[in-house]
């Protein structure tokens, strides 16, 4: 309906639009003083300004590294996205690969480069922030999830109350204690890196939810699996890890993409405890007074960045929910 | 039957695999079980019958743990039911469980569902678990749908998977929690069928069954159940022609 909404609004500012947008544009310059004369749009701050924006203060030479790290995550996603190979191994996949491109960034390995994560930023910083709140936020999100059902009171209540609490509090004070809060804990003389800080915050926020997620998986499966499972002489978590939760993972599937695509959206609030992810990295490249008049043209592009991100990751779980309602073994 | 698959030796009850002696049983305020003593020898067919609500469910769950029975004792193989896990999961792997619901796992395919048992519990290779459960789908008469899904199959094909899994342990004795009961009439005898082959090869069983002629058939022993309590247990000549309690009388006209 929203989509719809703003194709029509497209659609009455179209004429204008065209002639802004390509008719009248610049395309490239490295001078913005071209921009000025010309009565369209500059879309030349993109080309002048466009690795400041993708890579944030990242080392100029080093960029290929954030490209590498970009393509690994993006073609594993993709990846993901088959039926055929979801299993818990694609899982450890995953934390290979982050783990992989955290060290691609960070250098000092392989003969790379040290890189500090101060000087991390723009879209790798993103999806690296995204794709570690997700391969570190399923797996407690699914403790969290038993733990909130455990027949142990004490497990039981420190789930709920980890849940709740998260819960009950926005992301950016979660974040905020992440990074101011983490410091007052840890002994003297040991420091958390803020990305680090960013990140944990990040990952307990998504558990919190998620977790609420599963646990409507969980409750979705009839007592009888549970049963044929425990007859079968099953332990605990031979039945959990093979009966329970690939059947109640694969209920809440679709629920759980929209908790994914909010964190993905929930990166961009890192930029308040300073960290450059790309809209924080964009806003850098604009404190450029020569360029400054040209935000929109390059919040524009940074705009169709996350939808293009968004939209498929919601167009695919719309596709497995089309899948799910019809009854196909997803 | 084949020689692998646990043949129990034809004993009698003298040589007990099961042993309830006094079981009680509360749901909260609710006597469920009430002073229970049973005793099935090897190789032994005890078929449990009963109005709903007596117990005959509640009863044989707590011979694998389904259920927790407070007190009596529970002895199966020799080994007594205490709250211990691996005291639990070591008494389970003898005993072989049918559902009235099949309880079949959906995301699996009907041979993923026998071989899950053996290759997790037992550490059997998944391909030695394979072969395997294509003998135990031969047994139970439907080896070409070893590929397919249980949402598949007709109600009578899933019990009968279902036995089949039950069987892929090897267990000493097996528990039926009405069968047939969820199934269309012309869908029973094809599971009867596949539990008379088992009894003939000598498998202990508890079967907690209304179908009084398979009882007559492959029953050494019928137990009466009524209120927790087990009313009346005898062979099934006199059982069904004359049986002594009059809760028992009542029942056997009703159903019979
Ligand atoms: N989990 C439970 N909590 C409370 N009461 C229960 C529970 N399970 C069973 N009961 C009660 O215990 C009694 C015995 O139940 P049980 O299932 O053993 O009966 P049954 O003989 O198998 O009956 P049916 O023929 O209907 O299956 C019933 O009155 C039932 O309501
Ligand atoms: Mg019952």
């Amino acid at each position: 309906m929203l989509t719809l909404l703003a194709m029509w609004a497209l659609f009455v500012t179209i004429p204008d639009f065209i002639s802004w947008a390509f008719i009248n544009a610049v395309w490239q310059t490295d001078d913005s003083k071209d921009c000025q004369v010309a009565a369209g749009a500059c879309w030349a701050v993109i080309t002048e300004k466009h690795r400041v924006m993708l890579f944030g203060t990242f080392p100029y030479d080093e960029h290929w590294r954030g490209v590498l790290a970009i393509a690994i995550i993006i073609i594993l996603a993709v990846i993901s996205g088959f039926k055929r190979f979801w299993s818990y191994r694609l899982f450890l996949v995953w934390l290979v690969a982050t783990a992989l491109v955290f060290l691609l960034l960070l250098g000092g390995v392989f003969g790379l480069k040290p890189i500090g994560t101060y000087q991390w930023g723009g879209l790798p910083l993103t999806l690296l922030l995204f794709v570690g709140t997700v391969v570190g936020g399923m797996p407690l999100a699914v403790l969290l999830a038993l733990g909130r059902r455990s027949s142990l009171p004490a497990i039981k209540a420190l789930c709920i109350g980890f849940i709740e609490i998260i819960r009950g509090v926005p992301l950016i004070t979660v974040l905020f204690m992440a990074s101011l809060m983490f410091p007052l804990f840890m002994p003297e003389g040991v420091t958390i890196n803020k990305l680090l800080r960013a990140e944990i915050g990040m990952i307990m926020f998504f558990a919190a939810y998620a977790a609420e997620i599963v646990r409507g998986g969980l409750q979705a499966i009839s007592l009888g699996q549970y049963e044929a499972a425990e007859a079968i002489g099953l332990s605990y978590w031979q039945k959990t890890n093979r009966i329970i939760l690939p059947q109640a993972l694969r209920i809440v599937l679709p629920a759980l993409m929209s908790d994914v695509i909010r964190a993905f959206k929930n990166t961009t609030f890192v930029s308040i405890i300073g960290l450059f992810d790309v809209l924080g990295a964009t806003a850098t490249a604009l404190e450029d007074l020569l360029w400054v008049r040209y935000a929109l043209e390059a919040y524009i592009f940074i705009f169709i960045l996350y939808f293009v991100f968004c939209f498929s990751m919601s167009k695919y779980s719309a596709h497995l929910e089309r899948d799910l309602s019809e009854g196909r073994n997803l | 039957m084949t020689p692998t698959a646990g043949k129990p030796t034809q004993k009698n009850a003298g040589d007990p695999i099961i042993e309830l002696r006094d079981v009680n049983k509360w749901y909260g305020d609710f006597h469920a079980l009430r002073d229970v003593n049973l005793t099935v020898g090897r190789g032994e067919k005890v078929v449990v019958c009963g109005p709903s609500g007596s117990g005959k469910s509640t009863m044989i769950r707590c011979i694998n743990r389904l259920e927790v029975h407070q007190e009596g004792r529970i002895f199966v193989d020799g080994m007594e039911m205490v709250p211990d896990v691996r005291k639990i999961e070591a008494i389970r792997r003898q005993i072989g469980m049918v559902f009235q619901s099949f309880n079949l796992f959906p995301h699996l395919t009907v041979i993923d569902n026998l071989t899950l048992g053996p290759v997790l519990v037992q550490e059997i290779p998944q391909d030695a678990a394979e072969a395997q459960a294509m003998e135990m789908l031969e047994r139970v008469k439907i080896p070409e749908q070893a590929k397919k899904y249980p949402g598949q199959l007709s109600g009578g094909q899933q019990q009968r998977v279902a036995i089949a899994r039950a069987l892929m342990l090897k267990p000493k004795v097996m528990l039926f929690d009405e069968p047939t009961s969820a199934l269309d009439p012309e869908m029973i005898a094809e599971v009867l069928d596949v539990m008379i082959e088992l009894a003939d090869e000598g498998m202990t069983m508890i079967v907690v069954t209304h179908e009084m002629g398979f009882a007559r058939k492959v029953a050494d022993l019928i137990v009466f159940m009524d209120d927790g309590e087990i009313v009346e247990a005898a062979s099934p000549g006199p059982f069904f022609a004359n049986p002594e309690n009059d809760r028992t009388k009542l029942f056997l006209s009703q159903i019979l």
